[in-house]
This record gives structure tokens, C-alpha cells and sequence, in this order.
């Protein structure tokens, strides 16, 4: 179990097609503010950039673990095993969708896949994820919950309630601290003591006296590495641990916020729209975790670039699928609405 | 066979046979079986039966968490207004999470706590909230007035599906009553008439309902029957039962003892208008608190509550306009 699964070629390779698979989907959600303008409403946040975080997380768990992540949530059930073609569907506001329409791209959720739910609301599904935890503890399944959030959301009090609770308890979790350096359109200097202070955000696990731990999120196995270690960890009943992992979201925190009748569209990142930073923006991009997990697998031989070439097509075509299939999707009957108020 | 109890030993007596008929139900709240003697404790162990720190939105965030997973968590809040540090968890998170998922999850939890403690709790501890509550849709509100109800209505909670805030009033905590022995579960959305009236219909919950039942004696005393109905949930509430009795009297008193502006009366009152003016002999009065904080000295908190006098003079009044238009 946990980090004592042996990272195999096959499961390389899986880790490999994980990580394409998360980044074709979003390019396609992207895309579909051009290709299709009105055809996504409301607010979408993209994951492109944290798909070496979010693989290497969910590589180390078990058949049984869950995900829970916050409102930036396409790329877990992708890896999880959700249809993208539901997912997408449910992005358009369709019949087919995940929820049925109900939820939307903030709000996805998979139970049958490990896949709880989401809260929209910045930091609060911490606590969700902590009750998951306790759940598994009192039920005694075995299971370890992942929790992923942002660095916005360590500013919140559910963040420090869920830790110290957890730690208490000795709940099975791994909170993973998903840095990514911009809370919502803020840069994290301007709001994060830690960071002003020159230290890594994962100090702040020093405060429930629960391992911290930083590590490069832009690399899946150094992710693999440290994740699998506090799950172990915690499936073991020693309770919590906060791994940060740094890396660079590549999209604009959302979509611009606009007006109907005026089709939303995804501006620039923020380092480049509000900062002006274009080098710092290039340099994240020159580290794209992709490629460059890509680069490691040709070299070492795990993964000959004809395969890579093939799996990259496969995915793209099953995206491409997605796509069209969400839009055929019919949308929702509006007398519909009244469902699911009540269970 | 029932048994006299005190209306707090009911809901402990609810939560019991609850946890003993369904071991997904875990108890945890602040300053909760602190130590090893503690009765639940001692019944069910530290897995199911918790202490957990001053902190609102944990405690309530993680039932959530819990409930979407499979257990049915009961929260000790102690009193409704420290939900108010966790509002997101309370009006954004547990009742939503169903509808956002298209009916994927399902939230059973009991928020509980005490409320309306006119003692001298001033301006923080004793005030009414339900209101804010009733407009969410997806969440469920319990007011139980007698002991009987308090353990019927806390049964019914734990096995909802859904997300409940059971409220439960600090001034009734020790008022004894008949309660049904073994199981005895009150379906939510049934109003019960505490008291059969033909000239007058007051509509009341919790504490208000001994008051309203207090008024309704002084006025048999002056020859004027009052029907008192306690809709025992507000959400989901029974209009039906209290459109009922309006055919009958004629006549609609609502008594709350929530600020006018935030009350249940107030969304009572607007179902009444659209759907059983026609049966109204006098425009309906109510009889709520006025719109200010609670204040701390017994005088000026008496000032502000709703008591039998109002309650009677406001039967008065309205019986007298339908005497004076007639």
C-alpha cells in the first residue's frame, strides 16, 4: 500500500498518461471559451500546471482512498476514473453531466469513483475532507483521505479548525498544500506571513505540531515521494501531514467575470495581466512539468518516444470525444430544478 | 407506556436509542465527555462519543464530511448563535452539497443547540435564528416544545437524510412531561394542535407554546377559546394544519419569540395571506420581539420578549375588530 508501491514501468507510464490526460482536458475547457463562446457559464478554474501534484498524490494511493480537493476539482476525478465525457458535460451545463447540471465546474463530485464532493467556498471542504477522515477512522475502512487545496485557503480558519482537529484525533489524511503562488489574482507576498518571512508555507504544520513538508510539485516522483510517506503514515494511525507542493498555475486563476450578454473568456495569468511579470511567467512555463517528466521517461528508457507520440494521440482523440460529446449532450428540463432539495 | 421526564433528559434519552440502534451515529461537541465516568462515554466508547476544541467550523465542517461518507454525526453546538462562527458550514455547505452533486450525496447530521435563553444571556447568547434558516432550502428545522417532542423530533432528526438543525429551548431544559418509553420517532412536517380553540387560532413553538398554552387558560377565563398549534418543524412546515384551524376560527394570532423582522411568524403570516386570507374574519396580529438585540437586565428583557399579557391582549384585539366589523 501507499509509497511501498513500487513505481513499475507500466505504472510510469500510467503516471505519464495521468498527467497528458489532465492537461488535454483543460486545454479543451480553455479552449471552448473561443471555440464555443456561452457554451460555459459562471466560473471554471483550470488545474494545467498541478498535474504533477495531483498525479503524484493519487499514485500513491489505495483502491479504496478518497479525493478531495476544492473547487479547482477536474483533474482528480480524470485520474480517479470519472468519464471526461461526464465531466465536460457537466462544464456545459448538460443532462449528461456528472450532477446532472446541478453542480458545474466548481462543484463536481463521483462518489462510485472515490470522489466525495467539492465546495466552491474557499478552505471550507478542509473540514469536509477531515470528516471524511473521521469517517474512515470510526469505520475503521482502512481508507486514507487526500485533501488538496490552495494557498488561499491556509489563510482560512477552516484550515487551521481541520489541522488541529486532525491531529487530535490522528485522523487518516494528507493535506496537500497546493502552492501555486497566487490567491485568486493576489501574489502570495503580498498576503502570507511565512512567505514574507522567507519561509516555506509548509511551516505552518509546525503549528499543530504534525509533520510539514515542501516539496517541487512540478515533479510527479518527488511528489510520489513525500505523499506516499505521510499516507503511509497516516494509514498507519499516526495521524496527519501537510505537504506543500510548489508549482506554477499556468491559466488565470478563472475565467474573467463578465456579463451576460458578453461571453466569458479566460484572460492572461494574473503574473502577466495584473503584474507585468512576463519573465516570470516564461520561466514557469520552461518548467512545465509535462515535457519534462516526458523528457525523464525517454531517458531513462521507461517510455520510447513513439510510445509517448501514440498515448499523447489517444488522448487527445478522447478528449476531442469529450468535447463533442458534451455538446451533443441535450440540456437539462427545467422542471428538473426541484430535485435532490431533499434526500 | 410513557414515563415523566424532563424535556433535556428526552433528547439524551433520543440520542441513546439512537446510538445504540444504528452504530453510524457518532456524538461530538465541546466540553463533551471530558471524562472517563461520562455515561455516553462509558455506552459508547471514544470512537463515537468526542471532545473536540472551540472550533465551529470543524465541528461542523467535518460532519459534513462525515455525513457524505457514511456516518450520521450529531453535533453538540450548546447555543444556535456559535453556528454563526461556521454560517458557511450552516447555510452554504451542509444543505447544499445534495443539490450541487444531482442528488449523488446525501448529508444526514444534527446540528444541535440550545436557543432563546431569556436568563440574562444578553445581546449574544439568547436570541432566536431559526428565520435565517428557514429561507435555505436543504435544511431541515426542529422546535420542540414538550419533552414528548424533544425526544420524537431528536429521533427523527438522527434518521433524516438530510442536514437538521435541532433546536432546542434553554427555558423548557428541565420541564417535565409524559414521553413515550422505546422507540417513538415524529415525522417532520406535522404540526400538533397543543390545545383544541374555536374563536382563535395562535400559532407558536418552543417556549412560546407554554406561554400561548398559559394565555390560552386566562382567556378560557374570559370566555374566549383559543386553539393552539405548534408546527413542531419549521422546515418543513405545516400550513395545512394551520390553514385548518383558521377555517375554523376565523381568527390568527402568531406568537415567536424572534425579532419581528427575523421571525418564523413573519413567513407564517405571508403563507396565511396568500392562502388563507379568505378565511380571515380579522387581519392576522403577531406577537414577536421587538427588533432589538436582547438586552441584559430582567426588566428590559421582559420589556422585549413576548409574554401571556401580549399574547392576550393580541387575542383580544383581534376578536374585538371581528366583534366591531360584524
Amino acid at each position: 500500500m501507499g509509497n511501498n508501491k513500487s513505481l513499475t514501468k507500466n505504472r510510469l507510464i500510467w503516471m505519464y498518461t495521468q498527467m497528458v490526460r489532465i492537461r488535454e482536458f483543460e486545454e479543451r475547457v480553455k479552449r471552448t471559451f473561443v471555440e464555443h463562446p456561452g457554451v460555459i457559464r459562471g466560473h471554471t478554474h483550470l488545474g494545467d500546471g498541478a498535474e504533477a501534484t495531483i498525479v503524484g498524490s493519487l499514485a500513491t494511493r489505495g483502491d479504496n482512498d478518497l479525493a478531495m480537493p476544492s473547487y479547482r476539482c477536474h483533474g482528480y476525478p480524470i485520474v480517479l476514473g470519472t468519464s471526461p465525457r461526464k465531466i465536460m458535460a457537466e462544464i456545459y451545463g448538460r443532462k449528461d453531466g456528472l450532477c446532472g447540471g446541478f453542480g458545474g465546474s466548481m462543484h463536481l463530485a463521483d462518489p462510485e469513483h472515490h470522489f466525495p464532493g467539492t465546495s466552491g467556498i474557499i478552505g471550507q471542504a478542509i473540514a469536509h475532507a477531515t470528516g471524511a477522515a473521521l469517517t474512515a477512522q470510526v469505520k475503521d475502512t482502512g481508507q486514507v483521505i487526500y485533501c488538496f487545496f490552495g494557498d488561499g485557503s491556509t489563510k482560512q480558519g477552516a484550515f487551521y479548525e481541520s489541522l488541529n482537529l486532525a491531529a487530535v484525533w490522528k485522523l487518516p489524511i494528507v493535506y496537500i498544500l497546493e502552492n501555486n503562488y497566487y490567491q485568486a489574482y493576489t501574489h502570495i507576498s503580498l498576503e502570507d506571513a511565512n512567505y514574507q518571512a522567507g519561509d516555506p508555507l509548509s511551516k505552518k504544520a509546525q503549528a499543530f505540531s504534525i509533520p510539514g513538508v515542501t516539496v517541487d510539485g512540478t515533479d510527479p516522483l518527488k511528489v510520489f515521494a513525500a505523499v506516499g510517506k505521510a499516507a503511509d503514515r497516516a494509514r498507519n494511525g499516526k495521524g496527519p501531514s501537510l505537504i506543500e507542493a510548489k508549482f506554477y498555475r499556468f491559466s488565470a486563476h478563472g475565467n474573467a467575470i463578465t456579463v451576460p450578454p458578453v461571453p466569458t473568456q479566460f484572460p492572461e495569468h494574473e503574473a502577466v495581466e495584473v503584474y507585468g511579470k512576463k519573465k516570470e511567467f516564461a520561466a514557469a512555463k520552461a518548467r512545465d512539468p509535462i515535457p519534462r517528466f516526458r523528457s525523464l521517461l525517454v531517458r531513462k528508457g521507461t517510455l520510447r518516444t513513439a510510445d509517448a507520440q501514440r498515448i499523447e494521440a489517444e488522448v487527445r482523440a478522447e478528449m476531442d470525444d469529450a468535447v463533442q460529446f458534451a455538446l451533443a449532450s441535450p440540456l437539462p428540463r427545467p422542471e428538473e430544478a426541484v430535485k435532490y432539495v431533499y434526500a | 407506556m410513557a414515563r415523566e421526564m424532563m424535556y433535556g433528559e428526552a433528547i439524551a434519552t433520543a440520542i441513546t436509542e439512537e446510538m445504540q440502534r444504528d452504530s453510524n451515529v457518532v456524538l461530538y461537541g465541546q466540553n463533551l465527555a471530558m471524562t472517563e465516568r461520562d455515561p455516553m462515554l462509558r455506552k459508547f466508547g471514544r470512537k463515537r462519543v468526542r471532545i473536540t476544541p472551540i472550533s465551529e467550523t470543524a465541528e461542523m465542517g467535518v460532519a459534513v464530511g462525515a455525513a457524505i461518507t457514511g456516518l450520521r454525526p450529531i453535533v453538540e453546538l450548546w447555543m444556535s448563535e456559535f453556528m454563526l462562527v461556521a454560517f458557511d458550514q450552516l447555510i452554504n455547505e451542509a444543505p447544499r452539497l445534495r443539490y450541487m452533486s444531482g442528488g449523488q450525496v446525501k448529508v444526514p447530521l444534527v446540528f444541535k443547540a440550545g436557543y432563546g435563553f431569556a436568563a440574562g444571556w444578553a445581546g449574544q447568547h439568547s436570541n432566536c435564528i431559526y428565520h435565517t434558516m428557514m429561507g435555505i432550502p436543504g435544511l431541515k428545522i426542529a422546535l420542540p416544545s414538550t419533552a414528548a417532542d424533544a425526544k420524537g423530533l431528536m429521533a427523527a432528526a438522527i434518521r433524516d437524510d438530510n442536514p437538521v438543525v435541532y433546536l432546542h429551548h434553554y427555558m423548557l431544559t428541565l420541564d417535565k412531561g409524559p414521553v413515550p418509553d422505546g422507540e417513538y420517532v415524529i415525522p417532520f412536517g406535522l404540526a400538533e394542535i397543543k390545545r383544541e380553540g374555536s374563536d382563535v387560532t395562535i400559532v407558536a413553538t418552543g417556549w412560546m407554546v407554554k406561554k400561548s398554552l398559559a394565555a390560552a387558560e386566562l382567556l378560557a377565563q374570559q370566555g374566549i377559546s383559543a386553539e393552539v398549534i405548534d408546527p413542531r418543524t419549521l422546515a418543513p412546515l405545516d400550513v395545512k394544519t394551520i390553514i385548518q384551524s383558521v377555517k375554523k376560527t376565523g381568527r390568527l394570532v402568531l406568537v415567536d419569540q424572534a425579532t419581528r423582522h427575523a421571525s418564523a411568524a413573519a413567513i407564517i403570516a405571508a403563507e396565511i395571506a396568500e392562502h388563507g386570507s379568505k378565511h380571515l374574519k380579522a387581519p392576522l396580529k403577531m406577537v414577536t420581539a421587538l427588533d432589538t438585540s436582547i438586552p441584559f437586565s430582567e426588566p428590559l428583557e421582559s420589556f422585549v420578549l413576548p409574554n401571556e399579557e401580549k399574547i392576550v391582549a393580541a387575542v383580544k384585539s383581534v376578536v374585538a375588530r371581528q366583534a366591531a366589523t360584524v
